[in-house]
């Protein structure tokens, strides 16, 4: 198989990048969309060129760690997948691949395919907890959960934290993601004593960022990997309302 | 030289005798020491979180973005705990002796016990974080069984229990950095350890956007690095998980025990292509309903499902029929490469066998089979394209988990005095082979549990001793062997990529130092690491420089160490002339094939000193004052 990738690349924050091409031939359909590239990357080293920098850890969709936008779409042509899950045979011989980094204010990029998404992190760490010290825990019966409410909570813990939902959004949004976490912690009986203090830090932290604000378009929920639900941003600006008239 | 500490008394009551007479340090001293924690993952965050909650200055490093991306995520079967929920006769002991004798005897009973102790509290532990365990309808907790044991104890959040699990350990984490208690150094490596005075005082990191070599001192140094089976490249690991960290550590002084066991999965997807890079893992807990089986023909062309029932060969039931397809890991690893030995696997490559759902399905429903694995099934039909509903899973085994690592004593210290080793990267409690379930268990009690009460033991003797400092002459020194090491790889400017080099490595890793081994096999290992490593200095091509990013560095230095430690498992492996556990020497093995252990030569664990360039072995004798051994038999 050949294909064609039109790939970005840029030195390092501050540098302007631009698009390079390279043909690659030699791929099978069975190699996953990382293994073309990393492919790609040992042509690369034997003409003694710098390797393209992506990102990748479980390679499993697992991890959020990698996330490129392939031909226009957050983690490439299927919906609810990352970009470690795509494979060859989602394109055809002599294809071209347009390859680009996540674009979003808050995630700026770092070098090539990479970006920064610390921004998530300091949004978590403005409330997605629950605090309670290691040893202080009660039994873990003693807190009975509703199989719908905890089967509920677990949809929206789903999140793996990639940033798809930004890309893809035109407003760079990170509503998703927010509201993925505040619902998951802030639905269990655990999470309630922090509810109100955790939505309003949260959103708050998430509009500090830089993240725009969500309409509702619903591109996140295709692109998440998990599937996370759209309905989650309308269970988290009602528990922002009602927080922020009523305490 | 090999203290295990353990302390005296009764196994009920010996984790409880050493808190009684450990130190204490009061909160206003706590907040004048620093502790470095190498790793994000369950051990190392519910670690540096805990640390953190106790008043110690902690610094946090992983190489990932974010601490939430830890390996730990990639867990997907659960976690076990002696709750007893299930009123099946589950107990601390009953815990305590499956892990034992699932580890084929070839760990401290001690140690053991203490994880099975702290299991149940640690599941309420992680239920106060918000872990989303699955529940019964009532509202009270469910549990599933899993491989090597005939009780239900195993909790999970559907497929998704590492993630659940490390997503609570990251957010403490996060919390005790909001607390300003924890300083957080994502993207930076590990790259050496620093030691004053014969105590670990630091480590080199690199920063791996800017490339820069950075020190950094504390008062004692935790390693929560994981676990290293990327050395066979192909694996169910994330691509960056290494050995370097523990690797450092050992040439600098710390003893490296048992470094051959190496559990491989019997459930993972088979591989395809040479351009493979990772071999994903199906959970163990598909193997509650699904039956695993074979084409009794060797030359069967037909599609699975053509298959009839009385042409199948459900080898696993067949040679186990007490555990029939829920026998341990290690057992059902070699079974499988037993039968794709002999010409009976299937698919492309004939490397696999099949895992079947049908009599499942059949039995209770395709809503209840979704319902328990269904994003297992949806990982599947992504990856292969296949609808696994409808015609069986291919799986085969994979380099999964390392039961060794660093040696340390009960109070998780290695054999360098300051040093910890926690969760996957020391060897503790897992013997030869580790149950399902278990590892995500022992990550956490070490982390939250274990370390943080035994830390200050050795921290309250560090009070009285001056505070590291980055400029003393140590750092220097061990910052310009780091440096040198890059330098020497940039300017070898040879052909060929490191990917190749590790390719090299780990086929024969996993020829001769996996699922079964020989002396002869090992013998010639040896020569051929060495041959690779040799051409890895002299041909290697890294491409791009050392002040930047540059993630071909990355994997070289990596490989570099995988290199060395490739050769201090086959020497381990040739040492032990016994087969037990996942070690499975062809030369001792019974007339049904079945492990043959010796517990009169080798009830030992192994602990190997670096010493330029040679290992010295050290034996910690196992005494079993309150199990005797026996002869693991899942028949
Ligand atoms: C696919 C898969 C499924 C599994 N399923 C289960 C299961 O169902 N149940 C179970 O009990 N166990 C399971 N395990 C095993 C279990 O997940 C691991 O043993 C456990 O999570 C290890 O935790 P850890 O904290 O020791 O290491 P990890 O979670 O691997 O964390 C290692 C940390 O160290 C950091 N690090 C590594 N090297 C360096 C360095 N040089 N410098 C700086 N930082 C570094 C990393 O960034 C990371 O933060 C599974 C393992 C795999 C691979
Ligand atoms: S590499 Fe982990 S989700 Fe893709």
């Amino acid at each position: 198989m050949k294909v064609t990738f039109r790939i970005w690349r840029q030195e390092n924050k501050n540098s302007k990048g631009q698009f390079e091409s390279y043909e690659v031939d030699g791929l099978t359909e069975d190699m996953s969309f990382l293994e073309a590239l990393d492919y790609l990357n040992e042509l690369l080293v034997t003409q003694n060129k710098k390797v393209i920098a992506f990102e990748y850890d479980c390679r499993e969709g697992i991890c959020g760690q990698c996330g490129v936008f392939i031909n226009g779409r957050a983690h490439g042509p299927h919906d609810h997948m990352t970009t470690c899950q795509l494979h060859m045979r989602s394109f055809k011989d002599g294809e071209t691949i347009v390859v680009e980094p996540w674009r979003a204010t808050a995630f700026p990029v770092i070098t090539d395919l990479i970006v920064d998404r610390s921004a998530f992190d300091r949004i978590i760490e403005k409330g997605g907890y629950i605090t309670a010290k290691t040893g202080t825990a009660a039994e873990a019966n003693a807190i009975l959960i509703a199989k719908e409410v905890s089967d509920k909570a677990m949809d929206a813990a789903a999140c793996i934290g990639c940033g798809a939902c930004v890309a893809t959004c035109k407003n760079s949004s990170a509503a998703l993601f927010t509201a993925a976490k505040i619902n998951h912690l802030n639905s269990l009986p655990q999470g309630k004593p922090e509810a109100t203090q955790r939505v309003l830090e949260m959103t708050k932290q998430m509009e500090l960022e830089g993240f725009g604000s969500c309409t509702f378009t619903g591109a996140c929920e295709v692109e998440c990997p998990e599937g996370i639900s759209l309905t989650n941003i309308a269970e988290m600006n009602a528990r922002r309302a009602k927080a922020k008239w009523f305490g | 030289m090999l203290d295990s500490k353990i302390p005296e008394g009764p196994l009920e009551s010996k984790w409880r005798n050493y808190q009684l007479k450990s130190q204490l340090i009061n909160p206003a001293n706590k907040k004048k020491l620093n502790v470095i924690v190498v790793g994000s993952g369950l051990a190392g965050a519910g670690a540096a979180a805990t640390l953190g909650e106790l008043g110690y200055d902690v610094k946090c490093f992983c190489y990932q973005d974010s601490a939430r991306r830890a390996h730990s995520v990639a867990a997907q079967g659960g976690i076990n705990a002696a709750k007893n929920y299930q009123h099946d006769g589950d107990s601390v002991w009953r815990m305590f002796y499956d892990t034992l004798k699932g580890g084929d005897f070839r760990s401290r009973e001690a140690n053991v016990f203490r994880l099975a102790e702290l299991s149940a509290p640690l599941i309420d532990h992680y239920v106060q974080q918000g872990v989303p365990f699955a529940r019964e309808y009532g509202g009270v907790l469910v549990n599933r069984s899993f491989g090597g044991v005939q009780v239900q104890r195993t909790f999970y959040a559907r497929g998704q229990t590492g993630q659940q699990l490390l997503l609570a350990a990251y957010s403490q984490l996060y919390k005790m950095k909001r607390a300003k208690k924890v300083e957080m150094f994502t993207r930076h490596e590990m790259l050496d350890l620093v030691i004053i005075e014969g105590k670990a005082k630091g480590i080199i990191a690199r920063d791996l956007i800017t490339g820069e070599l950075k020190r950094f001192a504390a008062d004692a140094v935790v390693l929560a690095t994981g676990g290293y089976s990327r050395v066979f490249r192909l694996s169910t690991l994330a691509i960056g998980c290494n050995g370097s960290a523990i690797w450092k550590a050992h040439k600098r002084g710390a003893c490296f025990a048992a470094p051959s066991f190496t559990q491989i999965h019997p459930t993972a997807l088979p591989q395809t292509s040479e351009a493979q890079s990772k071999l994903t893992l199906m959970s163990e807990s598909l193997r509650n309903d699904g039956r695993i089986w074979v084409p009794k023909n060797k030359e069967e062309t037909r599609k699975a499902n053509e298959i009839p029932e009385e042409e199948r060969d459900y080898y696993l039931e067949r040679r186990y029929p007490s555990f029939g397809n829920l026998a341990p890991r290690d057992i059902a690893s070699r079974a499988a490469k037993e039968r794709i030995d002999a010409g009976y696997g299937v698919g492309r490559l004939k490397n696999a066998v099949y895992l079947d759902f049908k009599h499942a399905i059949e039995r209770f429903g395709l809503e209840t089979i979704k319902d328990r694995y269904g994003n297992l099934f949806k990982m599947y039909k992504k990856i292969t394209g296949v609808d696994a509903y409808q015609e069986p899973m291919q799986i085969s085994p994979a380099a999964h988990f390392s039961m060794g690592g660093l040696w340390v004593d009960y109070e998780l210290m290695t054999t360098i005095p300051g040093l910890y080793a926690i969760g996957e990267c020391n060897f503790s409690d897992h013997g030869a082979n580790r149950l399902g379930a278990n590892s995500l268990l022992q990550a956490s009690i070490d982390g939250y549990f274990v370390l943080p009460n035994t830390i200050n033991n050795y921290l309250a003797s560090a009070l009285k001793e001056d505070h590291p400092t980055i400029d003393h002459p140590e750092f220097e020194k061990v910052e310009k062997e780091v440096t040198d090491q890059i330098n020497k790889l940039l300017s070898v400017k040879g052909e060929k990529t490191v990917d190749h080099f590790h390719r090299e490595l780990g086929k024969v890793m996993w020829q001769e130092c996996a699922m079964s081994r020989n002396k002869e096999g090992l013998v010639k290992a040896i020569v051929q690491i060495k041959d690779i490593k040799d051409a890895f200095w002299k041909e290697v091509n890294v491409t791009g420089g050392h002040q930047e990013m540059n993630t071909e560095l990355e994997k070289a230095l990596r490989l570099a160490d995988f290199l060395e430690l490739g050769l201090l498992m086959c020497t381990d492996a040739l040492q032990r002339e016994e087969s037990c556990g996942a070690h499975f020497r062809e030369e001792f093995q019974t007339s049904e094939g079945e492990a043959l252990r010796n517990d009169n030569a080798y009830a030992y664990v192994s602990a190997w000193e670096y010493h330029q360039g040679e290992f010295k072995l050290h034996k910690e004798t196992l005494d079993f004052e309150y199990v005797q051994p026996t002869v693991r038999s899942y028949k």
